[in-house]
């Protein structure tokens, strides 16, 4: 979707505000945010792309006025809702109650040994088999126009540009798929953009992006 | 490029959040989905163990011992493996080396990928869309602002963090630090430089000044 989230080249954004020491958190809520959003990723009620176009989903300008952690809080609650894995009733009352209700547990839920498993292992989402390789190091490719209703990793700065291959970095779940109830995995390259390719005259001439793209948000070019 | 406290209102948020928040972690202790425990567990790791010190060890390591800096840019994963590198948002990682013709910039535009393995979580602004929108299309403006002015001759070279892969930037050695041990060198790699809006420290920055 053509969200403001794809915010490669948009002017007018605002300046870069830099803290001086700045903490890993700002507030109690954020930590709790941070820690639920792992540990409902432990549940695997969603993919991580699921997630991603969850915060793209938000309304313009609720996205532009909220922080990194209220994008995840209502992401989350979205996809809760959306998953009938809590109802806006439920929420709704618990936001009148001080103290959790004592319910018996049903489900095990991330644990400290699958934290440290976390912290150790991560979830490394490569796929082992995959497609044979359209593209191979050295190809001149033309990145797609796509301008798809649903998610795609394809930012629209990037979109019918020309670029060259420069790695193969093998098979991954493909996102623009995946989001949507998919369950696809294609082939990643890094393609390089001139500056000026993308931006036009005006930039200097040596300047690149690098850029991780799926196979088919690719083309061949003659 | 503004500068401000950490207290500053900015992050202040409405009431209101804390609330929504409160609300839904009770809701999900109800149902059994959230063990408290390791909630916490989750955040000391993010927020006391696991941060941009383990990336500055791993550049410190590259500038001392080019076999290492070889096998870094050739499988980062394997290499970061040696070291005891957290896995988890740095799973699939790249090394990109800074050298007098290239210099190297990481960003995600569409969200905030970010090699947390290496890093720890990233600063607000990263996260933040006057960055994300401004450092593709006018890199030698922004890298102005952070106080490095990248030489004209010199590529400016941005990586977009569209996929699953995870870059970090190993800044150039800087010039005075001949024979100076790994651990006084990584007191130079500062998170910045490893994000690529900075380049490393000057020897004058190490904690015990300039002598080996």
């Amino acid at each position: 979707m053509n969200g403001v989230h794809d915010c490669g080249g948009i002017d007018g954004l605002g300046g870069i505000v830099a803290e001086s020491a700045e903490p890993v958190f700002h507030a109690e809520w954020e930590r709790r945010v941070f820690a639920l959003l792992w540990a409902l990723g432990f549940n695997g009620f969603w993919n991580l792309d699921e997630f991603r176009h969850a915060i793209e989903r938000m309304p313009a300008t609720e996205y532009l006025r909220t922080t990194y952690y209220e994008h995840w809080l209502h992401a989350m609650e979205t996809l809760l809702m959306e998953k009938h894995i809590v109802s806006a009733a439920e929420l709704a009352a618990a936001r009148g109650r001080e103290k959790p209700r004592s319910l018996p547990n049903s489900r095990a839920p991330m644990d400290v040994t699958a934290v440290t498993n976390l912290i150790a292992k991560g979830f490394p989402s490569k796929v082992a088999d995959g497609p044979a390789a359209a593209f191979k190091v050295g190809d001149r490719v033309r990145t797609r126009n796509i301008n798809p209703a649903g998610h795609t990793r394809l930012p629209r700065y990037a979109r019918g540009r020309q670029g060259v291959i420069e790695r193969d970095y093998g098979v991954f779940p493909f996102p623009d798929k995946n989001a949507h109830g998919g369950s696809a995995a294609e082939r990643v390259y890094l393609v390089c953009l001139s500056a000026e390719e993308i931006w036009g005259p005006g930039v200097s001439s040596l300047d690149t992006v690098r850029i991780d793209l799926w196979e088919p948000h690719l083309e061949m070019r003659g | 490029m503004d500068h401000h406290d950490s207290d500053d209102d900015h992050h202040a948020p409405p009431e209101d959040i804390v609330v929504r928040v409160k609300a839904l972690e009770n809701l999900l202790l109800e149902k059994g989905l959230i063990d408290l425990e390791a909630m916490d567990a989750l955040i000391d790791q993010y927020e006391h163990k696991i941060g941009p010190h383990i990336g500055a060890r791993i550049v410190a390591r590259a500038w001392v011992d080019s076999s290492f800096k070889q096998r870094l840019l050739a499988d980062a994963d394997a290499a970061l493996g040696e070291l005891g590198a957290p896995k988890n948002q740095g799973e699939h990682m790249v090394a990109l080396e800074n050298t007098s013709s290239v210099h190297n910039v990481v960003v995600c535009t569409l969200c905030s990928c970010y090699p947390w393995g290496v890093l720890g979580l990233p600063p607000v602004w990263y996260k933040s869309v006057p960055y994300r929108s401004r450092i593709v299309k006018d890199p030698r403006d922004v890298l102005r602002e952070f106080g490095f002015v990248a030489d004209a001759n010199k590529e400016v070279r941005v990586w977009d963090s569209t996929a699953e892969l995870r870059y970090m930037v190993i800044p150039m050695r800087p010039a005075g630090t001949d024979g100076w041990t790994e651990e006084k060198l990584a007191q130079l790699v500062s998170r910045d430089s490893m994000i690529g809006v900075s380049e490393a420290l000057p020897p004058s920055r190490a904690a015990d000044g300039a002598a080996p």
